[in-house]
């Protein structure tokens, strides 16, 4: 095992960068978004947030206590943060306290030691534990509400933030729909997308977050300028969120353009939901996700039409988390059969010919 | 001159400016020189003198034995103490045939070959007194160069490639030899276009070394056919397949050799040592070698006679400021561990390094996340953490289907490593394992032919 070779080997120069660095590095291009998020839905959301993390790393720490692993070294790599994080940002904001637990509980132990650990998962914990939690309860995984900003005239006070949280409160008088539910209920009831659109304000409002949804979704600005930030640090590549985001808005654009009565457009498709948290965030999780360009250019070209397929023909309006739980399925086949071209051979493997400009 | 892109690399950080601007320091005579008799790919060298001969500089100490082989001269003047076996600078730890000599301080010439003159010597002529010199690739291959110059018979051959990449950091060797030796490196590289028969010279340096590229250019003058060409500084550039796709654009068949595609590579220092021969007659008897590292206590370049201790050269610069975390022969990237400073200065070092513990931070190893940074970085196009996992269960096979053989260990996945496994340490395993096992199938083969002709034999001689 890894663990038993001496640590010095060379190269006797090494890069600064380390597992938590990268971990970290994630996190903060989360900061923005999942700040605006907080301050959108105010206490009840800050209170599960803070939830989900402290219960992650006390679920981190058990498991690796009964793995027997060095407990400091491996909790202390922002790993099960940052599951914890995505995890609490695609959750209904004011969920009640025990699907934070329970979501981060199945999202570490099952979603992540259960398979051996850091870097042994098949499929992205996060997203495991948002589907389980999804398919469990679908009422509380559902129950969106419209964004009260901190400190405004209706917003909940700590004190009923307490109350929301854990079960003294009532939160129906706040409900509302994700525009991709409205649309989908409108359409399936015989309407057309501009019913289901109707209220939800446009496109700018859509961008700035200011719609019902999950915590910290929405704003696709503060969630792009993340994006970049990672990828301008090389902690992820393009591949993948372009080609997911470039597929979802190819796949939606002709649908749209077939029948734009039954199938909403891309700009709907791209920013009323998941879709950039997804492609930016969760679906470059560097261990569940194609290691080779061209690998990760076909894995985000068939995320993108698979939330598509999800989204208007399955019973979901949100299918980004299935969509990735598929694509992280066939992950190790990707790997397997889309490898880079080794120097000095073709495609297939054997020597090149000898060939001079 | 436009350069083709090459795939993957690291930016490594150099480290260069400990001695970059320390010119060449001579070393005082050492007070026994230890000279191995193998300092080559090949087949060691034959000694031809015996215990207490007086011996002079320059002569002939042990001769090349077989077609891959170099000869062996003495660097000084003075008697032969001993020939036996002594440690050697290779990463195994085991000793090798040495000749150790005492100087008598007069550093006396024996009597050398006449020089060549490169209007009138034939190209056989130069690889000829290449192969006397015991001249042998100096950028740390040390393939004997002879058999590389004589390429021209059987490769249809159109440029050459002089290497001064010197891509690994700390070392500044290379550097060094062509701004202070840049018109004697550009002679030796005329001999070696004679001796190829091209007419194409490209003397190829990293972007990182402005004062070598302006010197060599100089020398080089216009109209020569030779072209001193900057390269971009991104480690392993100084690989000469890599160095040969950057300049010609041509990639080197897995199965192949640079000389397939027309293109011989040499290290810089290795024309300077071919300048040496022809034009002075002078065999290959001492180098520039780079001290550096911050445990020592003023790095800097030295010429050193061949069989020098490395502690003579730490002695001249004052020795070590703490105990080093890591001694090394050769760079940082793919030099080899040392166990001690006792080893002899041979042809092929170009570097002695003392690193302190702050220059190789602690790192724990952690599981692989398959961030995929060491696919991006490496320059054969592998999947690095693919074969390291296949390595890590024993599955040599497995490795070797997606191209372990295609490693060329230069250590660039192993620095960019988040999780910090060392990777190449996995790799040069299994390559070991490989060769067993080819071994392993050579000798079935051999055994079978050898069993079938007895067996023919036997047959014959029965009634």
């Amino acid at each position: 095992m890894i663990n038993a070779i001496p640590e010095m080997s060379g190269p006797y120069v090494r890069k600064e960068k380390s597992v938590t660095r990268t971990m970290t590095l994630v996190m903060l291009a989360l900061v923005p978004a999942t700040a605006y998020g907080l301050y959108l839905y105010g206490w009840p959301a800050i209170i599960l947030f803070t939830i989900a993390i402290t219960s992650a790393l006390l679920f981190e720490i058990l498991s690796l206590l009964i793995a027997k692993k060095p407990v400091v070294r491996f909790a202390s790599d922002g790993s099960a943060m940052l599951t914890a994080w995505l995890l609490a940002i695609s959750l209904p904001p004011w969920a009640p306290w025990w699907v934070a637990v329970l979501g981060s509980a199945i999202a570490i132990v099952i979603g992540k030691h259960v398979f051996g650990g850091l870097g042994q998962n098949v499929f992205n914990p996060a997203m495991v534990g948002r589907v389980v939690l999804l398919l469990s309860f679908p009422l509380e995984m559902t129950a969106f509400v419209n964004p009260i900003p901190l400190f405004s005239a209706d917003a909940p006070t700590f004190l009923q933030g307490v109350q929301i949280v854990f079960g003294g409160m009532s939160i129906d008088a706040y409900t509302g729909a994700t525009v991709l539910d409205s649309v989908k209920v409108a359409v399936g009831h015989g309407g057309v997308v501009q019913d289901g659109i109707a209220g939800q304000r446009n496109l700018g409002s859509w961008l700035a977050g200011n719609n019902a949804g999950s915590m910290a979704e929405g704003a696709d600005v503060l969630l792009l300028l993340g994006g970049i930030l990672l990828i301008f640090t090389r902690v992820i590549r393009w591949f993948i969120p372009v080609s997911t985001l470039l597929s979802l808005a190819a796949v939606a654009t002709v649908f749209n353009w077939v029948d734009p009565a039954t199938y909403p457009d891309a700009s709907i498709h791209l920013f009323t939901g998941s879709a950039v948290l997804g492609a930016f965030f969760i679906a470059t999780d560097p261990v569940t996700s194609p290691t080779s360009p061209k690998g990760q250019l076909f894995f985000g070209a068939s995320l993108g039409a698979l939330i598509y397929v999800i989204r208007t023909w399955a019973q979901y309006p949100e299918g980004m988390s299935f969509a990735i739980l598929l694509m992280n399925a066939v992950t190790p086949l990707i790997n397997r059969y889309m490898r880079p071209r080794i120097f000095g051979r073709t495609n297939k493997g054997d020597p090149l010919g000898l060939s001079r400009q | 001159m436009n350069i083709f892109g090459i795939r993957g690399g690291a930016k490594v950080s150099g480290r260069k400016e400990l001695t970059a601007e320390t010119p060449v320091e001579k070393l005082p005579m050492p007070r026994l020189l230890h000279v191995p008799l193998q300092q080559h790919v090949g087949s060691p060298a034959v000694p031809i003198v015996s215990v207490g001969s007086r011996v002079k500089k320059g002569q002939l100490i042990a001769e090349s034995k077989g077609a891959v082989s170099a000869p062996v001269h003495a660097p000084t003047s003075g008697f032969v103490t001993r020939i036996g076996n002594h440690l050697a600078p290779h990463p195994s730890g085991l000793p090798v045939l040495t000749l150790s000599m005492e100087p008598d301080g007069r550093d006396e010439w024996c009597k050398l070959p006449e020089p060549l003159e490169l209007e009138t010597a034939s190209p056989k002529e130069i690889a000829e007194r290449v192969s006397e010199a015991g001249v042998v690739g100096m950028g740390g291959a040390a393939f004997p160069s002879a058999v590389k110059l004589s390429m021209g018979d059987k490769y249809d051959l159109d440029s050459l490639i002089l290497n001064g990449a010197e891509c690994e950091p700390y070392l500044t060797c290379d550097d060094r030899l062509m701004r202070e030796r840049a018109d004697e490196t550009i002679i030796g590289t005329r001999y070696m276009m004679k001796a190829l028969g091209v007419s194409k010279a490209y003397i190829a340096i990293e972007d990182n070394k402005p004062a070598s590229f302006k010197s060599m250019q100089v020398a080089a003058g216009e109209n020569s056919g030779i072209e001193v060409v900057y390269v971009p500084a991104r480690y392993p550039m100084g690989s000469s397949a890599h160095l040969v796709q950057a300049i010609t654009g041509r990639e080197t068949p897995a199965s192949g050799r640079t000389a397939d595609l027309g293109v011989i590579v040499n290290n810089v220092a290795t024309a300077f040592a071919v300048y040496e021969a022809c034009k002075l007659g002078r065999p290959l008897i001492s180098r520039i070698v780079t001290l550096s590292g911050e445990a020592v206590k003023r790095p800097a370049n030295y010429e050193v006679l061949v069989g020098t201790p490395a502690s003579d050269l730490m002695k001249q610069s004052g020795g070590l400021i703490e105990e080093p975390k890591q001694l090394l022969m050769g760079g940082p990237m793919m030099g080899q561990p040392l166990p001690n400073l006792d080893i002899p200065i041979v042809k092929g070092t170009s570097g002695i390094l003392a690193l302190r513990g702050t220059e190789i931070p602690e790192q724990n190893i952690m599981p692989c996340i398959g961030c995929g940074s060491c696919v991006t970085v490496c320059p054969a196009g592998l999947l690095p953490m693919e074969m390291m996992n296949r390595l890590d269960h024993e599955d040599v096979d497995g490795a070797d289907e997606i191209g372990l053989r295609d490693c060329i260990s230069c250590g660039s996945c192993n620095y960019v490593c988040p999780s910090h496994i060392p990777l190449v340490q996995f790799f040069n395993y299994g390559k070991g394992r490989l060769k067993e096992q080819d071994t392993d199938k050579a000798r079935h083969v051999k055994i079978k032919v050898l069993t079938e002709a007895r067996e023919k034999r036997l047959e014959k001689r029965a009634p």
